[in-house]
C-alpha cells in the first residue's frame, strides 16, 4: 500500500495575526509554522496502515515556500519514508492552482491513496483534496474517521450531520481525514535522527491565471464590551453585587428577549 | 448573474442551509433563479422551492440516488449546468456541499469562494467575505470570470418565504447509467434524533466547568427549555476527556457553528473554541472566572458557579417564553 500524504504548513493556531503592509497577507515575523493538525491525523493513518501491512511506503508532499520543507522533516521524522518540496516561489497560488500543481507531481507515482487533512487550518477551506481527485480522476472520501484498508478497496466512516456515513471505494483514491481517525504520534530522537538522511525531491510549481482571488485581509472589528449581569455568584462576582442566582437568571432571560430579541 | 443553486436532501426533506443559499441567489439575482435536486421520490420537496425563488427546478429522480454519492448528486449538479449555463452556482457549505463543491469546481476550471458568511454581486464579480485564522481575520475574496462557485454558511444568510410564488417549472435530468464508486453502504445516527449543533438556531455548549459526565443533565435542561430549535454543544476539553461524542464539539478541530444565541457554560474561551463560535449574533457565557477570555467576545456575561446559576436560567427562559 502507498501513500503519498499531502501536508500544510500553517500558522499556529495560537499566532497572534497581523495583517501586512500589502493588506492582502499576513504578516509572517513571530509566527510559529505548524504542520495542520487534520494533516496529522492523514499521516498517522497511512504510517499505520503502511505498518500493519508491512509493505509499501509513505510519501509526504507540500506545497509552499522554503520554510515547507521543515513541516516534511517534521513528518519524515514521524516515519514517512521520503517527501516531496513543491516550490511556490511565492506565488499566490487558489486551491485550483495547488490542486494542479500536486495531481500533477503525484500523477505518475505508485499510489493507492492520496492523504489531506479535512482542511487547512487557517483558511479553512476544504477544497484541495476533492480536487485533486477529480484531475486525477479517481474516487475520494473525505471528513474520515474511520478507515480501513481492504483488498483493492478502502471502507471508511465519514462524519456529516448528525451521522457517520459508510462509504466503500476502490483504489486508487483520495482520503481527507477528520478528527478522531486516530491520535497521531510525536517523533522519537531516533526518528528526528533518521529523517535528517531521508530524501527530498524538489520541484518548482507551475503558476496557473488563479479563479479566486484574495482582495482583502483585515482585523475584525473588536467586540463590544460584555455586559455583565450582576448577582450571579457570592464568592467570585466580579461586581460585588449580593447573589442572587435567580435574579440574575430573571434578567438574563429578559434581556435575551427583550433587547437582544434571541428568544 | 445567472444563479443556479444546487438543493441538498436527505429522505426526501429539504436542508434549511439550502434554503438560505436559493434565498439569498434570488435576492442577489433580484428575481427568481434555478435550483437542482437529486435524490429519490423528491418530486413534491422540489415543488417546494418555488416559495423560496426558484422558478425552475431541475430534477434528478432515481433509485441510485436515495443516498449520497459524488457521481450522482455532482451528477445531477453538473447535467443541470450544461442546461442551464449558470455565471454563478451556490451550494450550502453542510458536509455533502464541501463534499460537491471543489470537485464540480475543478471539473469547471472554476474557483470557490468558500464557507462565505457574505457574499454580493460587484458588475460582473462574485464577492465574499469569509472567517480565516480562527476568526483573528477576516478575507475578502472573488470570483471574476468563467463558472464562480460560492459555498454558503449554514445558519448565517435568511430563509425568505413567499407562499404566494408559483409552482417551479419542473425538468428532469436524464443521467444515464452512474457508475458510482465511492459508495455509501450505510448511515449511522450518532446523535439519536437530535439536532446538529450546525444546524440549530440556540446552541447551548458544556466544558470542563460541568466537573464531569454527571453535569450534562442541567446543560440539557437549559437546551430542552430554549425549545425544538436548540441544540448541544462542547468544548474539546470535554471531548477529550471522553465526557462526550466529538460530534458535539465546537471550534478549530470541531464544528463550525452561527447561532442566533450561543450559550457557553464553563468553557474558558480559548481562540479554537472561538474559531468555531466567534461569528455566533449573540453570546451568553457563564463562567466563575471573572476573567475568562469568553468574557471578551460574550454579550451578556454572568460571573457565577454554573450548577446553581443554570437550573434558574432554564427556569427563567421557560418562564418568559411561556408568557
Ligand atoms: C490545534 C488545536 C485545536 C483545538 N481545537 C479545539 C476545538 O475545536 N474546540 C475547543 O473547544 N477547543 C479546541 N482546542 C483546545 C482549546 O485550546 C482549549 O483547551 C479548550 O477549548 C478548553 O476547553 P474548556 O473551555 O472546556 O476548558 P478550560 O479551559 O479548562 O475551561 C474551563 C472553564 O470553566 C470555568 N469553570 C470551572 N468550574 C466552573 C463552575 N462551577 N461554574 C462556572 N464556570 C466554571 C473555568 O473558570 C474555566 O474558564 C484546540 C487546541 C489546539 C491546540
Amino acid at each position: 500500500m502507498n501513500s503519498i500524504v499531502c501536508i500544510a504548513y500553517v500558522p499556529d493556531t495560537e499566532t497572534k495575526i497581523r495583517v501586512a503592509a500589502d493588506g492582502k497577507s499576513i504578516d509572517e515575523s513571530d509566527v510559529k509554522w505548524i504542520v495542520s493538525p487534520y494533516d496529522e491525523y492523514a499521516l498517522e493513518e497511512a504510517i499505520k496502515t503502511k505498518e500493519s501491512k508491512g509493505a509499501g511506503a509513505v510519501t509526504v508532499l507540500s506545497l509552499g515556500p522554503e520554510r515547507a520543507k521543515t513541516g516534511i522533516r517534521e513528518c519524515l521524522a514521524r516515519g514517512a519514508d521520503d517527501g516531496i518540496w513543491i516550490d511556490s516561489k511565492g506565488d499566490a497560488l487558489d486551491a485550483l492552482g495547488v490542486a494542479r500543481n500536486i495531481a500533477a507531481a503525484v500523477k505518475d507515482l505508485p499510489r493507492d491513496v492520496v492523504w489531506f487533512g479535512q482542511k487547512g487550518v487557517g483558511f479553512d477551506e476544504s477544497l484541495v483534496g476533492p480536487m485533486v481527485a477529480e484531475l486525477l480522476g479517481v474516487p475520494h472520501v473525505a471528513n474520515v474517521v474511520k478507515f480501513e484498508a481492504g483488498d483493492g478497496k478502502v471502507v471508511c466512516e465519514r462524519e456529516i450531520e448528525g451521522a457517520h456515513e459508510h462509504v466503500e471505494a476502490p483504489l486508487p483514491c483520495v482520503i481527507t481525514a477528520q478528527k478522531g481517525l486516530n491520535e497521531p504520534r510525536y517523533a522519537s530522537l531516533k526518528g528526528i535522527m533518521a529523517a535528517k538522511k531521508k530524501p527530498i525531491q524538489e520541484r518548482a510549481a507551475e503558476t496557473f491565471a488563479p479563479k479566486t482571488t484574495l482582495t482583502r485581509l483585515e482585523l475584525p472589528p473588536p467586540p463590544k464590551p460584555c455586559h455583565f449581569i450582576p448577582g450571579g455568584d457570592p464568592k467570585s462576582s466580579a461586581e460585588g453585587a449580593a447573589a442572587d442566582p435567580a435574579g440574575a437568571a430573571r434578567e438574563l432571560a429578559r434581556l435575551l428577549r427583550e433587547e437582544a430579541k434571541v428568544i | 448573474m445567472k444563479f443556479l443553486v444546487f438543493i441538498e436532501q436527505r429522505d426526501g426533506k429539504i436542508r434549511k442551509a439550502s434554503l438560505e443559499a436559493l434565498s439569498l441567489a434570488a435576492r442577489l439575482a433580484g428575481g427568481p433563479v434555478s435550483a437542482v435536486i437529486a435524490g429519490k421520490a423528491i418530486g413534491e420537496a422540489a415543488k417546494e422551492l418555488g416559495k423560496f425563488g426558484a422558478a425552475k427546478v431541475y430534477v434528478a429522480d432515481r433509485d441510485d440516488l436515495a443516498l449520497y454519492s459524488n457521481r450522482g448528486y455532482g451528477g445531477a449538479l453538473q447535467a443541470a449546468r450544461e442546461k442551464e449555463s449558470p455565471d454563478a452556482v451556490l451550494i450550502a457549505a453542510t458536509s455533502m456541499g464541501k463534499d460537491l463543491a471543489p470537485r464540480f469546481a475543478a471539473k469547471n476550471d472554476a474557483g470557490v469562494l468558500a464557507d462565505v458568511m457574505d457574499l454580493r454581486v460587484e458588475g460582473d464579480r462574485l464577492v465574499g467575505v469569509r472567517p480565516v485564522y480562527s476568526g483573528k481575520a477576516r478575507a475578502t475574496v472573488e470570483a471574476a470570470s468563467g463558472l464562480r462557485v460560492a459555498t454558503t454558511r449554514p445558519n448565517v444568510f435568511p430563509a425568505e418565504k413567499n407562499d404566494g410564488a408559483a409552482e417551479p417549472a419542473i425538468e428532469a435530468l436524464d443521467l444515464g447509467a452512474l457508475e458510482i464508486r465511492a459508495r455509501v453502504t450505510g448511515i449511522t445516527a450518532s446523535g439519536g434524533k437530535e439536532l446538529d449543533v450546525t444546524e440549530a438556531d440556540v446552541v447551548v455548549s458544556g466544558g470542563r466547568g460541568i466537573k464531569g459526565p454527571e453535569g450534562w443533565p442541567i446543560i440539557r435542561d437549559l437546551v430542552d427549555a430554549m425549545g425544538s430549535g436548540a441544540a448541544l454543544g462542547a468544548s474539546r476539553a470535554v471531548v477529550d476527556a471522553g465526557w462526550i461524542d466529538h460530534q458535539y464539539q465546537v471550534g478549530q478541530t470541531g464544528k463550525v457553528v452561527s447561532p442566533t444565541l450561543y450559550v457557553a457554560c464553563g468553557i474558558s474561551g480559548a481562540i479554537q473554541h472561538l474559531a468555531g463560535m466567534g461569528t455566533s449574533k449573540v453570546i451568553v457565557a457563564i463562567n466563575k472566572d471573572a476573567d475568562a477570555p469568553i468574557f471578551k467576545v460574550a454579550t451578556y456575561g454572568v460571573v457565577a458557579d454554573l450548577f446553581p446559576f443554570v437550573p434558574e436560567l432554564a427556569k427563567a427562559v421557560r418562564a418568559i417564553k411561556s408568557e
